[in-house]
């Protein structure tokens, strides 16, 4: 029997899965199944530098259609599969085709959460971000003079602010909870962020729910809060989190929780049938976690790879992310969930900052703004495992970089 | 277009063609090079497409900026002719340029 190998979703992490094992020389026949029309691209700069205008598409293809010819794997583009049939290991297309697979890899991603429709998610001008069309849709509503309203202050919803605000739009930010990153930062680095768009003329509503969406002739318009008031707005942007495509995996009779349930080899509850990416869940740290970012789509798939090979190599996440909005660069490295007190450090250079994060004395994690080296730093010293005494971060004349060169100097 | 060679971290020499504009990052991924991840997709955040360019070639290049200096300071395996490929940015002087692929990334 063929040994095939079938991937479904041809995203970052799927794209890596493929990428591992012909770097590593292994041959078997591959089938990356994709919902898009177009190869396997980068998607964190579709919120960023695309959505701007500053780079053309075709930067970020991870290859150009000719690598996945020559290196003898099948894009199968603009296909759904419907269901997967583990009794025959076959997954089954919306076209009715079936596709045999030997192993198979699930890297559906996640998909914006939406607004119901009842508040008028559905109206025109209403739009979410998640792939190119989306943001092609968004590019051409973004002209200067034209009002658009953000729901949501996480990471998609801020990164398009300050798009939208730096192509002369009015920007207006309506947060549900009492701060912006309130899901993913400390209030340290939200104050931060904050201020850096205030001053360049974001508006925010914190504390402020949506009630409905307001249109005229199915087409939004603004909106009324829950502060009683209305706003206008000629387009509106919903950020308000991602949930994982499970639904194969959940319909297939796999173990879903909130996402596909992985062990540390990326396999999923079949033997046969792996996942990596946004799409899983797994135990990280003592908790069940889903992490939405390059680092876990890529590193987690080359963990899939690799057990595919028939290795036996753990999965253990070193996250970092990253997210750019003005001239505000944010660099985050670790995971910063159960932190019980952070410590703000100024960095050398101008109005650079970072915010770390501790768990009962513990280093677990760093938010740098315009810091390079505190990320660098802090990334190494979580890698290594060096806890650093508060008196080498508040004393903000010490190089952080020379700090960990003396310790490990010292431990060579 | 201009000819870049990669020599990557096994020995093995690869030539490739690449458009005198764009960066050296993105034409060491879209050849496939070993070792040229760019995981930030080129906005010098990750530290992922570190090189090294002979001291020659350096010279005609401008100097790395505070970022990337900051983004490479704790590389392994640093050394003088370190850079990050996403901050080359090609042209039609560095035809015949030689990229000396490290170890590992990060």
């Amino acid at each position: 029997m063929e040994n095939r190998l079938v991937i479904v979703g041809a995203g970052q992490s799927g794209f890596a899965v493929a990428a591992k094992l012909r770097a590593q020389g292994d041959t078997r026949p591959i089938t990356i199944i994709g919902s898009e029309s177009v190869p396997p691209y980068q998607r964190p700069p579709l919120s960023k530098k695309y959505l701007v205008g500053d780079v053309a598409f075709e930067t970020l293809l991870f290859r150009h259609e000719d690598w996945f010819r020559d290196n003898h794997i099948d894009l199968c583009l603009g296909s759904s599969v419907e269901e997967i049939d583990r009794r025959e290991k076959c997954i089954v297309l919306q076209n009715g085709s079936r596709i045999a697979y030997d192993s198979l890899v699930l890297t559906t991603g996640a998909s914006p959460r939406s607004l119901p429709s009842a508040v008028g998610g559905d109206l025109q001008g209403v739009y979410l971000v998640r792939d190119k069309r989306d943001c092609d849709l968004l590019r051409a509503e973004m002209r200067p003079e034209r009002s658009v309203l953000i729901i949501g202050g996480g990471y998609v919803g801020l990164e398009a602010a300050a798009v939208a605000r730096s192509l002369g739009l009015r920007v207006i930010l309506v947060e549900l909870g009492t701060r912006i990153l309130q899901r993913v930062a400390a209030s340290d680095t939200s104050d931060i962020v904050r201020a850096a768009h205030v001053a360049k003329g974001v508006e925010f509503r914190e504390n402020t729910g949506l009630v409905t969406l307001i249109s005229d002739q199915g087409h939004v318009t603004g909106a009324e809060l829950s502060d009683g008031s209305k706003i206008s707005a000629d387009f509106v942007i919903i950020g308000i989190g991602v949930v994982p495509n499970d639904q194969l995996a959940r319909a297939s009779g796999l173990s879903v929780g909130n996402g596909i349930s992985v062990d540390e080899y990326g396999c999923t509850s079949d033997p046969s049938i792996y996942a990596a990416g946004d799409c899983t869940e797994f135990s990280y740290k003592g908790r069940s976690v889903r992490l939405e970012s390059v680092q876990n789509a890529v590193d987690q798939a080359e963990t899939v790879a690799t057990s595919i090979m028939g290795g036996r190599v753990r999965y253990e996440p070193q996250p970092w992310f990253w997210s750019d909005q003005f001239d505000l660069k944010l660099q985050i490295a670790g995971y910063n969930v159960g932190y019980d007190r952070t410590l703000v450090r100024n960095g050398s250079r101008p109005g650079a900052k970072s915010v770390w994060y501790f768990q009962q004395g513990q280093f677990i994690a760093v938010d740098a703004i315009n810091d390079p080296k505190a990320f660098v730093s802090g990334r190494r010293m979580l890698s290594l495992g060096i806890n650093p005494p508060a008196a080498v971060l508040e004393d903000e004349g010490l190089d952080l970089v020379a700090y960990i060169r003396s310790i490990t100097a010292s431990a060579a | 277009m201009i000819e870049i060679t990669f020599v990557e971290a096994s020995g093995k020499e690869r030539t490739v063609t690449a458009p005198a504009a764009g960066d050296l990052m993105h034409a060491g991924r879209n050849a496939d090079i070993v070792g040229m991840l760019g995981e930030c997709g080129g906005t010098c955040g990750c530290g992922t497409c570190h090189v090294y360019i002979e001291q020659h070639w350096l010279d005609r290049l401008p100097p790395p900026a505070d970022d990337e200096a900051d983004m490479l300071s704790l590389s392994d395996n640093l050394l003088p002719e370190s850079r990050l490929a996403c901050q080359i940015v090609l042209r039609a002087e560095l035809d015949g340029l030689r990229v000396q692929m490290p170890e590992v990334q990060g």
